[in-house]
C-alpha cells in the first residue's frame, strides 16, 4: 500500500455506497403498508407487485411462500448491493426498506440462500435520472464483483491459518502463511482500499503511519516475524484483530461502488502499488515476498482487464492488442522467478538490473493501461 | 513494412485540429512558430539551416538572430539541429535501452518520437496536449512546458554500437534489428583510455537525445515526454543535467566559463564556418553508409572533477595546467582570449597545447559540453564536473586520437576523471514533416 493512504483512497473513483444506501432494514411489520412494494418469494419465483415506482424511501414487504429459507437483495447495477436481508425463513413477512435512487435495479429472491438468485429488474423513477449504462459493461463490474468477493471469501480462511500459527507460537509457520494470506487482498487491493478504514488498520507499513495511529496488521505482524524474530503477547492480540478486520472487508465487498472506470483505473493503480513499492522492495520489506504480491497485483490487474476487454477491443483495437503483449510479457519475466514449492524468489535475491527489468516491465504496462479506463466510458 | 504509408499516417497526425488548438493556446501566438530563415538573419551557415525545407515549411521569414532566445530553431534541415546550431544554456541528455525485440515496435515508437519533437521543438503540446484528452484519460503531454516558450529547444538523436550488435549472454555479438551490416564502421567500441573509471550506468546506450534548451523545464519536458512514449519498447538507461555550456558555437559571443574557473572553449568550431564544418564535423558522402551522409559522431563522457583539490591548488599551478590566464581567459603568450596562443610557451602538458589542433595534426571536434553539478557524494564533495560532448566526422580520427594523448599527458589528469562514457551515430536532419528519425537506417 502506499504510504499516503488519503492520497490513495481520493484518487480512487471507487467510493462507497453510502450516498444510496442509508442502511436501514427493518424488523417492524408493516407489509400492509399501502406504498410497499408486495415480494412474494417461493422456491421457483420471485414475484413484485410493482416493478416500478418512486424513488426515495422504498419498502418491499416479503413473504416467504416456499419451503426454504431466503435472502433478498436489491442490486444496482454491477451487481452492488443496495440492501439486502438474509435468513428469511418459510413462511416468514419481513419488511426491508431502503433509500433508494432513481435508476435500474434488480431484485433478487435466494431460495435456499445460495447462487445467484431469482431476479426481476425494477425501475425506480424520479429525479437524478438514471446514469446511462451498458449491459455488457454491467456485466463486466458484476463479474468482477464476483472475483472481488471470491477473494475476499478465499483469504479469510488463510488468515485464520496465519493467525492461529501466530497464536500458537509457531513462528516458521507463522512465516509460510504470510505472503499467501495476502495473495486476495492484494489481487483486489483498490476494492479494499474504497472503504477508507480497512486498508489502514491491516496493511500499512511502518513509514506509512499518521502521527497517533497505532501501527496493526500485516506489516506489522512481518517486522515480529522477521525482523524481530519473536512472537508476544501483543503479536497474539493482532492475528485475531487482523483476522477481524478482514471478516469486514469480506461482508463489504458487495456494497462496493465499482464503475467500469473504477476497474480500469483500480487495474492502473495495482501496477502503479508494484512501480512504487514493490519494485524498490518497500512493500515487505522484512519478509522479502514483494513478488508474491507483485503477481497477485497484476493477476487483479488482469482479471479487471480481461472482464472489460470486450468493449475496449471494439473502442481500441491497438490499446487491446498492446494490453495482450505487455500482460503476456510482464507475467513470462515473472514465471523465472517462481521456485519449484510455488513461492516466489526472495526480494533481497534480486539484483538492480532485475529490479530495472521489473521496472521497464511494470511502466510498459502501465502506461497503456492507463488508456483503459478511457475506452470503457459509458457515452 | 509498409513505410510510405506509414509517413503518410505521421504527416496525418495529430492533425489540423490539434495544430488549431495549439495555436490557440494563449503563449503559443502563430508568431512563434514561424521561424525565420537563416540568411534572412545574414548569417551564411550555408548547408547548415538555410534547408530548402526550413523555408519551404514555414509561412513568414523574419530576420532574426538563432541566438534570440525566443526565437525556435527549426527542427527541419539538411543536419540535426543542436550540434552546429548556437549552444543553448541547459541540456537533458538521456540515453536509452531498447527493450522490446521488436522491430516493427521501435520503428513506431522512432516515429512518434519525431512528430514529438517537431511539437515541442516549436513550442508545441505532444499529442492532443495537456487538456486535450477525455477525463479519465492521462494527458497526452505532461504538462509542465506549457505556457513556455520553446526556448530555443533542440532535440537531437543518435545511435549506439549497441543498437546495432549487442553482445548476447554468450558475449557474442547479436543483431537484434537486422541492422548490424548498416553499422558504420567509424561506429568504434571507444577504447580503454588511461585512467578512464568507466561505471557500465552511466554509459552506453542503444540510443540517446540529447535535448538543449534555454529553460531547464523545456529540455526536462522533452526527455520525459519521450521516456514516456518509449515505454515498453525503450527505457532510460542513464541521463545527465547540464547547466553553463562550456563551449559555445558562436565566436562572436563570450566564452563561458567551466567548473573549474576557465575558459575551455575558446578555440571551437564556429556554426557559421561552413568550410570547418565539412572539414571536421559533417560525415561526407561515400564516407561509410549512405544512411549517415551529412550526419555526425557524438561522444559523450561525464569527466568529474575534484572540485575541492583543485580549488586549493595555486593560482600558477591553475593557469600552469590549461595554459591559459584564469581572469583574462589569455593564452600562453597572449594578452587578451582569443589572442594566438604560443604553443611553446605552454607548459609541455598543458590542456591548451595538448588539444591544440596544432599539435594534432590539424584535428578539430565540435565541443558542446555542459557544466554538471548532481549534488554531492557521500563524503560532502562536490559531484560536478562536465558532461563532455563532442561532435566530429569520423571519431577513430578525432576524438579517440586525441583523447588517447590527452589521456596519458594532460596536467589536468590529476583534477579530472572519466566516469562515464558513450559514443553514438547521429543521422542526418530530417527534411520534412513526415520524414521520422532513422528512416533511411531502417527503410
Amino acid at each position: 500500500m502506499p504510504a499516503r493512504r488519503s492520497t490513495a483512497a481520493a484518487l480512487l473513483t471507487l467510493a462507497v455506497a453510502t450516498a444510496v444506501l442509508t442502511g436501514c432494514t427493518e424488523k417492524k411489520n408493516d407489509a400492509d403498508s399501502a406504498d410497499a412494494v408486495q415480494v412474494n418469494a417461493s422456491d421457483s419465483a420471485c414475484e413484485l407487485s410493482k416493478t416500478s415506482f418512486p424513488s426515495g424511501h422504498v419498502q418491499l414487504a416479503v413473504h416467504n411462500k416456499g419451503s426454504k429459507s431466503t435472502e433478498v437483495y436489491v442490486y444496482a447495477p454491477g451487481d452492488r448491493i443496495v440492501t439486502e436481508r438474509e435468513n428469511i425463513g418459510p413462511g416468514t413477512k419481513v419488511t426491508i426498506s431502503a433509500e433508494i435512487k432513481a435508476g435500474s435495479y434488480e431484485v433478487a429472491c435466494k431460495p435456499g440462500m445460495v447462487g445467484d438468485g431469482i431476479r426481476q429488474k425494477i425501475t425506480v423513477t424520479g429525479d437524478g435520472a438514471a446514469v446511462k449504462s451498458d449491459p455488457r459493461l454491467d456485466a463486466a463490474v458484476a463479474g468482477y464483483r464476483k472475483y472481488a468477493q471470491e477473494q475476499a471469501d478465499q483469504t479469510v480462511p488463510v488468515v485464520e491459518q496465519f493467525a492461529a500459527a501466530i497464536k500458537a507460537g509457531e513462528l516458521d509457520k507463522a512465516k509460510s502463511l504470510f505472503a499467501p494470506s495476502r495473495v486476495g487482498w492484494e489481487r483486489t487491493e483498490p476494492v479494499a482500499e474504497s472503504f477508507g478504514d480497512i486498508d489502514p488498520k491491516t496493511d500499512t507499513r511502518e513509514d506509512g503511519l499518521e502521527q497517533g495511529q497505532e501501527w496493526t496488521g500485516w506489516h506489522r505482524l512481518e517486522k515480529s516475524l522477521w525482523a524481530d524474530n519473536r512472537i508476544g503477547d501483543d503479536e497474539k492480540k493482532l492475528a485475531d484483530q487482523l483476522v477481524a478486520d478482514l471478516k469486514d472487508w469480506q461482508k463489504r465487498v458487495g456494497t462496493a461502488e465499482i464503475t467500469p472506470t473504477s476497474m480500469a483505473n483500480g487495474a492502473k493503480e495495482l501496477l502503479d502499488e508494484v512501480a512504487k513499492n514493490k519494485v524498490t522492495g518497500e512493500e515487505d520489506r522484512y519478509s522479502h515476498t514483494d513478488l508474491s504480491d507483485f503477481v497477485a497485483n497484476v493477476e487483479g490487474a488482469r482479471k479487471a482487464y480481461e472482464l472489460l476487454k470486450p468493449v475496449a477491443a471494439e473502442k481500441d483495437t491497438d490499446l487491446a492488442k498492446t494490453l495482450d503483449g505487455e500482460f503476456a510479457a510482464i507475467e513470462a519475466l515473472l514465471a523465472k522467478y517462481k521456485q519449484a514449492d510455488g513461492t516466489y524468489t526472495s526480494y533481497d535475491k534480486v539484483g538492480q538490473p532485475e529490479q530495472k527489468a521489473f521496472s521497464d516491465a511494470v511502466n510498459a504496462l502501465a502506461e497503456p493501461l492507463s488508456k483503459l479506463a478511457a475506452a470503457v466510458v459509458v457515452k | 513494412m509498409d513505410s510510405e504509408r506509414d509517413s503518410q499516417q505521421a504527416e496525418q497526425q495529430p492533425g489540423p485540429q490539434a495544430k488549431e488548438q495549439a495555436e490557440q493556446q494563449p503563449g503559443r501566438a502563430p508568431s512563434r512558430r514561424s521561424v525565420i530563415g537563416w540568411a534572412g538573419a545574414g548569417v551564411a551557415l550555408g548547408a547548415a539551416v538555410t534547408g530548402s525545407v526550413a523555408a519551404a515549411v514555414r509561412s513568414e521569414s523574419k530576420a532574426v538572430q538563432l541566438t534570440d532566445s525566443t526565437v525556435d530553431i527549426p527542427f527541419y534541415g539538411d543536419h540535426q539541429a543542436g550540434i552546429a546550431t548556437p549552444v543553448q544554456d541547459r541540456l537533458h541528455f538521456a540515453a536509452f535501452d531498447v527493450t522490446t525485440t521488436s522491430r516493427d515496435a521501435l520503428v513506431r515508437m522512432l516515429k512518434e518520437w519525431t512528430k514529438a519533437a517537431a511539437a515541442m521543438t516549436g513550442g508545441r503540446e505532444v499529442g492532443t496536449g495537456t487538456a486535450g484528452a477525455l477525463p479519465e484519460a492521462p494527458p497526452d503531454d505532461t504538462g509542465e512546458a506549457l505556457g513556455l516558450p520553446a526556448s530555443r529547444l533542440t532535440l537531437t538523436i543518435g545511435f549506439g554500437p549497441t543498437l546495432f550488435e549487442k553482445p548476447g549472454p554468450d558475449g557474442q555479438p547479436v543483431d537484434r534489428f537486422g541492422l548490424a551490416a548498416r553499422r558504420p564502421e567509424a561506429l568504434v567500441e571507444l577504447p580503454r583510455f588511461a585512467g578512464d573509471s568507466l561505471d557500465p550506468a552511466r554509459s552506453g546506450g542503444d540510443l540517446c537525445i540529447q535535448a538543449c534548451a534555454d529553460d531547464p523545464q523545456v529540455a526536462v519536458h522533452a526527455i520525459r515526454n519521450l521516456a514516456r512514449i518509449a515505454m515498453g519498447t525503450a527505457s532510460i538507461r542513464w541521463s545527465q543535467l547540464g547547466f553553463g555550456k562550456t563551449s559555445s558555437t558562436t565566436p562572436e559571443a563570450q566564452t563561458p566559463r567551466n567548473m573549474m574557473g576557465f575558459k575551455d572553449g575558446t578555440h571551437n568550431i564556429a556554426g557559421t564556418d561552413t568550410a570547418a564544418l565539412d572539414r571536421h564535423v559533417w560525415v561526407a558522402p561515400g564516407e561509410g553508409p549512405e544512411w549517415m551522409t551529412g550526419g555526425s559522431y557524438l561522444v559523450a563522457r561525464r569527466i568529474r572533477m575534484h572540485i575541492e583539490t583543485w580549488d586549493r591548488s595555486p593560482l600558477k599551478d591553475q593557469e600552469d595546467t590549461f595554459g591559459r590566464t584564469k581572469a583574462e581567459g589569455a593564452p600562453y603568450g597572449g594578452q587578451k582570449e582569443r589572442d594566438t596562443p604560443d604553443l611553446a610557451a605552454m607548459p609541455a602538458k598543458s590542456h591548451v597545447r595538448l588539444a591544440h589542433p596544432d599539435s594534432n595534426d590539424g584535428l578539430m571536434i565540435l565541443r558542446r559540453g555542459f557544466s554538471f553539478t548532481d549534488g554531492t557524494d557521500g563524503l560532502g564533495r562536490l559531484d560536478a564536473g562536465l558532461f563532455f560532448l563532442a561532435y566530429q566526422r569520423d571519431t577513430r580520427k578525432a576524438f579517440v586520437p586525441l583523447q588517447q594523448r590527452l589521456a596519458s599527458h594532460d596536467a589536468l589528469n590529476e583534477y579530472i576523471q572519466h566516469v562515464g562514457s558513450a559514443h553514438f551515430a547521429c543521422p542526418p536532419g530530417i527534411r520534412k514533416p513526415g520524414e521520422w528519425w532513422g528512416q533511411a537506417l531502417f527503410g
